[in-house]
C-alpha cells in the first residue's frame, strides 16, 4: 500500500495518513493523567483483596493523620449519596441485579472492589494513606464455577435469592423465522449428522494501552469530568441520575484516549467515587488507575460456556442449530453486561441459512469481576461457535472446510436475505471473498504440503485454518434497541460549522479512542464540501463541544455518525446554495454544485463555497429572510445494521514435540463495503486480527480457587506484541451496503471476530491425525501437548 | 505505582558503595533497576536505602584477563550483546542475552545483576553456570572468590551477602566452541518457561567437550553434568544426541505455573537440550 502525499482528486478512497497520529503516537496530547488543575488532590483506592467477605470494620483513623491526606471516603460516609452504578440493559423484565456502589459498603463481592479512598495533596501521599487503612473481613465462600454458580448452592448476592440474573431465548419457530430446532435434531439422530460441542470462551482482559484515568473539577457552576471513557455522553446522563445531578450541571470531556476496545464502554465506580471526593472536599480530584488495578477491576470480556448441537444431513447440509450459553456476569451488572451474549445471539448463524434455530442464555452471577463488552462483545463468541462447528461438520462429511461452507452459505444473487435470527442481510458476496483469499492463501499448495507432512510423520504438522465470518455493525436501529429493552437509542449526531474563513468545523458525537474519526470525517465532509482536506476539523469527546451523541462502540461510528457528517455537510449546502443563487443572481434551481464550487448551469459563473459561507458571515446582502448561517446538523438513525464479511485463512505450524504454534501465513479478505482510508481499514485489521489471535494462543484471565486474579500483571496475562504476530495479508472485496448512503459497512470490531476460530480451526486440523478435534483455548503449548498426550493414550495416532 | 519512599544513593565507587550498604539497616542495591523497580512500585518490596551502581565506572566493560574474560557486574545486556571478546570467547552468554526481555530491558539491565538477582527463570545465571565461571564478591573486609556451582544457593539468593557487592565475573574463554541458548516462551518477552544453554567442542568428527545446563528446571540452574559426559565422544547427530539427553530432566524440581506443570516442563528441557545440542554442533 502506498502513501500519497499529493492532493487526491477525492478524498473518499485515500490511504491518507491519519491526522491525529503525531500527537497519539509521540503521547505529547491530552491524556487526562497529563491534566494538572490548581489546586488538584489526587486518590487512591483502598481495595479488597477477597473475592467475598462481610466488612466488619474499616478504620481509617491513621490514614486520616497521615501527611498531606484531606480525607478518607469509606462506604458508608457515601452510602445514601452514591446511588447504584447502572445497568442500562435489563435483557429481560424480570432480570436481577443486586445493587451496585461505587464504594463496597458492608460487603465485597470480587477482588479489587473499592473499600475506601484517599484523598491527599500528591498521588505518593495517597497512596502511602491507603496502605495505612485497616479493613477487616469476614470472609464467606466464593463462587467461581459457572455450573455450580448456575445450580444455586452457594449465593453471591443472597438477597437475590438466585445466581441467575437472567434468562434470554431466542426459538426461530416462536418467532415465526424458521422450524423448530427439535425437530432438525431429531431427523439428524434418524440418519443425518448431529454434533454436539461444548467450547469455552474464556474470559479476557481488554488491556487497553491507556490506564483508566478521571479527573474532576467541582468549582464553577458546572462540575467538569475528564474521563479516558469511551462514551462521554451516555457517561454524563448515567452520572447524572446515578448520583442526582442536574444533567445540565455537569460536563464531560473524554480527551485523547488510548484505546478502550470496549473496556472504556462504561460507568466506572472510580468516576463515581472522584466526582463525590472532588465534591466533598470542593477541588478539583483526580485518579489514574495502576496497570495492576486495571487489569483486576477494569471489566473483562467473554467468559462464556457454549453447549451446542448441530444437526445436518448425511451430504452436509445444515438443517438447524441449537445453542445453550452460560455467561458471566461476575459480581455485578456493568453498563450493558447482561446484553453482551444477547448480541450473539443474532450471529450464531452466521453467513449460513439453515431453517432451524434456538437460543437460549443463562446470565449468571459469580465472585469474579464483572464482564461487559470488549471487541465484537458476542459476536465473536457466536463465529467461534458456528466456525468451530462448520470444521467439525466437513471432518464428519469427509468434505474440504470452505466446500461445507459454500454448501450452506447465502448466495450473493440471495441478497436480500432475512435470517433464521430475524436479521436482513442486506448485501454481500461471500464467493468473491472467499476466491480471492484461497488464491493469495495458495490454499491447494498448502493442503498438499499438509498432505505431505502427514505422510512422513513429520514432528511439525501444518494445519489450515478457515473462517468465514459476517457479523453486524452499525449499532444499532433504535426501534431495535428498543426492542431489546436497551435504555437508549442508537442514533449518532453530527454539526457542521462553516467559519467566516472558509475553514470546516465538524463536530461529531461519536468520539475516537483511537480509531482515526479526525481523519476518516475530513475525508467525508473534505470531499462533499469540496474543500481541502486539511480545512476540515473535527471536534468531538466534550459535551459541551459536541453536545449530543451516542459515542463510540460496536462499529458504529462510520456507519452511523459518518453518515449524520455526510447528511449535515449536505444541509449546508443547501443552505449555501441559497446564498450563492443570490449572490450569482440565478435561480437555486439553475445552480449545480461541485467540488466546492456553484455554478450557474452552462455558463462558467460561478463562487466557491469560502466566498459563500464568508457572505453568510458578513450577512451584508442575504436573500431575504434568509438565517446568516450555513450552518447544519443531522442526526442519523439507522433503518438496518450493516453487515461486513470476510474470508480468513490461517495455516498454522503445530511443533507435536512442544506443543507450540506458529502461524505460518494469514490472509484475510474482506468485505467492509466502501473504504474511507484504506489505510484506517488495514490498520483495524492488523488490530483486530491480532487480538483475536490473542485469544486464540495467548490471553487468558486467570483465578485460582479464592477467587484472586492469577494473571494480575502483563507477565501472567500475556498481551502479544509486535513480534508475535505474524505478518498478514489484508485485502478485500468491495459489496457496497445498502443501508447507507456511502456504501460503508465497519470494520473496528472485524479482525477480532474473525481471527480466533481461523486460528484454532487451523490448530485442530493440524492435529487431526492424531485423533484431535478441540483444543481449549488459549491453546497454550502445554495445553496443545497435554491433548496430544491424551489423545495418544486413547490410540490416535499420525496417518 | 507508586513505591513507597526510600533514601537513594549514587555513589561512584565501590568502596563508598560498600560503606553505604554497612551503615544502612535495610538496603537494596539497585544494578539496572529492570527486577527491583517493579518490586518497588508494587510495593512487594519496601527498602529504606538504594544503593545505586549505575555511576561506578569500574564496574562496567569486558577485559581479557589470561584465559578467561573479566566482565564488570554493571555490564549491560546490550554492551554484552555487541562485545567482540564475549562473541569470540564466550558467545552463548551473547546468546543469551540476545533473548532477555526487550530492547528496553537489554540496554538497562546489567550482567551482574541478573546474576545477583538469580531468577529461577532468567537466563543468565544458566550461562554463568554452564560456562563454569567465577564470582568475585567485594565487601568491606575485602574480595573473595566464588565458583559457580556455590554462587546460586536458592531462588533469588545467592552468595553475597546484605553488605557485599558482586564486582566481576571472570567467564572462562571457549574460543571456538560452539553455543546455542534454546528459549522456550509463549510471547517474545517473556521470562523462560524452560530454557537450555549447550556449549560444545567439536573435535572431529564427535564432541569433546560438552557444557549443559538448564533454566527454570529447579530453584537455581541446574548443569546437567551427566548428560555432558554422555555427550563426550558422540557424533553430534540426531538420533545419537536424543539418546544421550532423555534423561536430562531426572531429579529436577520444576515450578508449575499458568505456563505449564512439571511434567510438561521435564518433557521439554528433554526436547530443548537435544535441540541445543544439534545447534550448538551447527554452529
Amino acid at each position: 500500500m502506498t502513501v500519497t502525499e499529493e492532493r487526491p482528486t477525492t478524498e473518499v478512497g485515500t490511504p491518507r495518513r491519519r491526522k491525529e497520529d503525531q500527537r497519539l503516537v509521540t503521547g505529547r496530547t491530552r491524556w487526562t493523567d497529563n491534566l494538572q488543575l490548581p489546586g488538584m488532590l489526587h486518590l487512591a483506592m483502598v481495595r479488597s483483596p477477597v473475592a467475598r467477605a462481610k466488612i466488619t470494620s474499616v478504620d481509617v483513623a491513621e490514614a486520616r493523620s497521615a501527611p498531606g491526606v484531606l480525607a478518607v471516603i469509606t462506604g458508608s460516609d457515601v452510602a445514601d449519596i452514591q446511588g447504584s452504578l447502572p445497568n442500562a440493559w435489563p435483557v429481560a423484565e424480570d432480570q436481577k441485579a443486586p445493587p451496585h456502589p461505587a464504594i463496597a459498603v458492608d460487603q465485597v463481592s470480587f477482588a479489587g472492589e473499592i473499600v475506601a479512598c484517599v484523598v491527599a495533596r500528591s498521588a505518593a501521599e495517597a497512596r502511602d494513606a491507603s496502605e495505612l487503612v485497616d479493613v477487616e473481613y469476614d470472609e464467606l465462600p466464593v463462587v467461581l464455577d459457572l455450573a455450580q454458580a448456575a445450580a444455586d448452592t452457594e449465593l453471591v448476592h443472597p438477597d437475590l435469592g438466585t445466581n441467575v440474573s437472567a434468562r434470554w431465548v431466542f426459538d426461530s419457530a416462536e418467532a415465526c423465522s424458521g422450524g423448530n430446532v427439535e425437530d432438525a435434531i431429531q431427523e439428524a439422530r434418524d440418519g443425518g449428522i448431529l454434533i454436539e460441542r461444548t467450547y469455552r470462551q474464556q474470559r479476557l482482559i481488554p488491556a487497553f494501552m491507556e490506564p483508566r484515568s478521571v479527573v474532576v473539577d467541582p468549582t464553577g457552576e458546572q462540575t467538569t469530568m475528564w474521563s479516558a471513557t469511551q462514551i462521554p455522553h451516555i457517561l454524563r446522563l448515567m452520572l447524572a441520575l446515578t448520583c442526582d445531578i442536574p444533567e445540565s450541571k455537569l460536563r464531560v470531556i473524554a480527551p485523547d484516549v488510548g484505546g478502550g476496545f470496549g473496556g472504556k464502554l462504561q460507568v466506572t465506580p472510580e468516576e463515581v467515587v472522584t466526582l463525590l471526593a472532588a465534591r466533598q472536599v470542593g477541588r478539583p480530584c483526580k485518579y489514574t488507575e495502576s496497570r495492576s488495578e486495571s487489569l483486576m477491576v477494569a471489566h473483562h470480556g467473554r467468559d462464556q460456556i457454549q453447549k451446542l448441537t448441530l444437526a445436518a444431513k448425511q451430504d452436509g447440509t445444515v438443517t438447524g442449530l441449537k445453542v445453550e450459553l452460560l455467561a458471566d456476569m461476575g459480581a455485578y451488572l456493568g453498563l450493558v453486561t447482561s446484553g453482551v451474549p444477547i448480541l450473539g445471539a443474532f450471529m450464531f448463524n452466521a453467513i449460513y441459512k439453515f431453517p432451524a434455530y434456538h437460543f437460549a442464555c443463562t446470565n449468571v452471577f459469580t465472585n469474579h469481576a464483572w464482564t461487559d463488552a470488549y471487541r465484537g462483545a458476542g459476536r465473536p463468541e457466536a463465529t467461534y461457535a458456528i466456525e468451530r462447528l462448520m470444521d467439525e461438520l466437513a471432518q464428519e462429511v469427509g468434505a474440504d472446510p470452505l466446500e461445507i461452507r459454500e454448501k450452506n452459505w447465502i448466495k450473493h444473487e440471495e441478497f436480500p436475505f432475512t435470517t433464521v435470527a430475524t436479521l436482513e442481510y442486506d448485501s454481500g458476496n461471500y464467493e468473491a471473498a472467499t476466491a480471492k483469499a484461497r488464491e493469495l492463501f495458495g490454499y491447494d499448495e498448502l493442503r498438499k504440503e499438509q498432505a505431505e507432512r502427514r505422510e512422513r510423520n513429520d514432528p511439525v504438522q501444518l494445519g489450515i485454518g478457515v473462517s468465514t465470518y459476517t457479523e453486524m455493525c452499525g449499532l444499532a436501529p433504535s426501534r431495535v434497541l428498543g426492542a431489546l429493552s436497551y435504555a437508549a437509542g442508537g442514533w449518532e449526531h453530527a454539526s457542521i460549522r462553516m467559519l467566516a474563513s472558509g475553514k470546516v468545523e465538524v463536530v461529531t458525537g461519536s468520539s475516537a479512542h483511537g480509531q482515526g474519526h479526525e481523519t476518516a470525517w475530513s475525508q467525508i465532509v473534505a470531499d462533499r464540501l469540496g474543500v481541502p482536506f486539511e480545512d476540515v476539523e473535527v471536534l468531538h469527546g466534550d459535551t459541551l463541544v459536541a453536545p449530543k451523541g451516542m459515542d463510540t462502540y460496536g462499529s458504529r461510528s462510520l456507519v452511523i455518525g459518518g453518515i449524520a457528517a455526510l447528511r449535515a455537510a449536505d444541509k449546508v449546502i443547501e443552505k449555501a446554495k441559497v446564498v450563492a443563487a443570490h449572490m450569482l443572481e440565478a435561480s437555486p434551481d439553475d445552480l449545480e454544485f461541485s467540488a466546492g464550487k456553484f455554478t450557474v448551469k452552462g455558463t462558467d459563473k460561478g463562487t466557491g463555497i469560502g466566498d459563500v459561507a464568508f457572505a453568510a458571515f458578513h450577512a451584508h446582502d442575504l436573500p431575504d429572510g434568509f438565517e446568516p448561517s450555513l450552518d447544519a446538523e443531522a442526526t442519523m438513525d439507522p433503518d438496518n445494521f450493516s453487515f461486513p464479511h470476510g474470508t480468513h485463512l490461517c495455516a498454522v505450524e503445530v511443533d507435536t514435540e512442544t506443543g507450540r504454534t506458529t502461524i505460518r501465513k494469514y490472509v484475510c479478505v474482506d468485505d467492509v463495503g466502501k473504504v474511507i482510508n484504506p489505510l484506517i481499514v488495514e490498520g483495524q485489521l492488523h488490530g483486530g486480527v491480532a487480538q483475536g489471535i490473542a485469544q486464540a494462543l495467548f490471553e487468558e484471565a486467570v483465578y485460582d480457587e479464592s477467587g484472586t486474579l492469577v494473571s494480575g500483571s502483563l507477565t501472567d496475562y500475556l498481551v502479544p506484541s509486535a513480534v508475535d504476530v505474524p505478518s498478514m495479508v489484508t485485502d478485500r472485496t468491495e459489496t457496497p451496503s445498502l443501508t447507507n448512503e456511502l456504501g460503508v459497512k465497519g470494520v473496528g470490531e472485524a479482525g477480532t471476530i474473525a481471527s480466533t476460530p481461523a486460528v484454532v480451526n487451523g490448530i485442530v486440523d493440524a492435529l487431526r491425525p492424531y485423533g484431535v478435534s478441540d483444543v481449549p483455548m488459549p491453546c497454550t503449548p502445554h495445553r496443545v501437548w497435554t491433548v496430544l498426550q491424551a489423545a495418544g493414550a486413547s490410540g490416535g495416532g499420525a496417518a | 505505582m507508586i513505591p513507597a519512599k526510600f533514601d537513594y544513593h549514587a555513589p561512584s565507587t565501590v568502596d563508598e558503595a560498600l560503606r553505604l550498604l554497612s551503615e544502612a539497616e535495610d538496603a537494596k542495591v539497585l544494578a539496572g533497576g529492570q527486577s527491583l523497580i517493579p518490586v518497588l512500585r508494587l510495593r512487594l518490596a519496601a527498602p529504606e536505602v538504594i544503593v545505586d551502581l549505575g555511576r561506578i565506572e569500574e564496574l562496567r566493560g569486558v577485559r581479557e584477563d589470561g584465559d578467561a574474560l573479566a566482565v564488570g557486574a554493571m555490564t549491560p545486556h546490550a554492551d554484552m550483546i555487541a562485545d567482540p571478546l564475549v562473541r569470540e570467547h564466550a558467545a552463548l552468554v551473547a546468546e543469551a542475552a540476545e533473548t532477555i526481555a526487550d530492547p528496553q530491558v537489554r540496554h538497562r539491565g546489567t550482567f551482574g545483576g541478573a546474576l545477583v538477582h538469580a531468577d529461577p527463570a532468567g537466563d543468565m545465571p544458566t550461562t554463568a553456570v554452564a560456562l563454569g565461571a567465577e564470582f568475585l564478591i567485594a565487601g568491606t573486609r575485602g574480595t573473595r572468590t566464588v565458583a559457580a556451582e556455590d554462587f546460586f544457593e536458592d531462588l533469588f539468593t545467592t552468595a553475597v551477602g546484605e553488605d557485599e557487592l558482586l564486582t566481576q565475573v571472570r567467564i572462562p574463554k571457549h574460543t571456538g566452541w560452539g553455543s546455542h541458548y534454546e528459549k522456550f516462551v509463549r510471547v517474545a518477552q517473556q521470562w523462560s518457561i524452560v530454557a537450555v544453554a549447550a556449549a560444545l567442542r567439536i573435535d572431529g568428527d564427535s564432541i569433546a567437550e560438552a557444557r549443559v545446563a538448564l533454566t527454570n528446571m529447579g530453584s537455581t540452574p541446574v548443569r546437567a553434568t551427566a548428560v555432558e559426559q554422555r555427550l563426550i565422544g558422540i557424533a553430534p547427530v540426531a538420533d545419537a544426541v536424543r539418546e544421550a539427553v532423555v534423561d536430562v530432566a531426572e531429579g529436577t524440581h520444576p515450578p508449575s505455573d499458568l505456563n505449564g506443570d512439571a511434567d510438561y516442563r521435564r518433557h521439554l528441557a528433554t526436547v530443548l537440550t537435544g535441540r541445543a545440542v544439534l545447534a550448538a554442533a551447527a554452529g
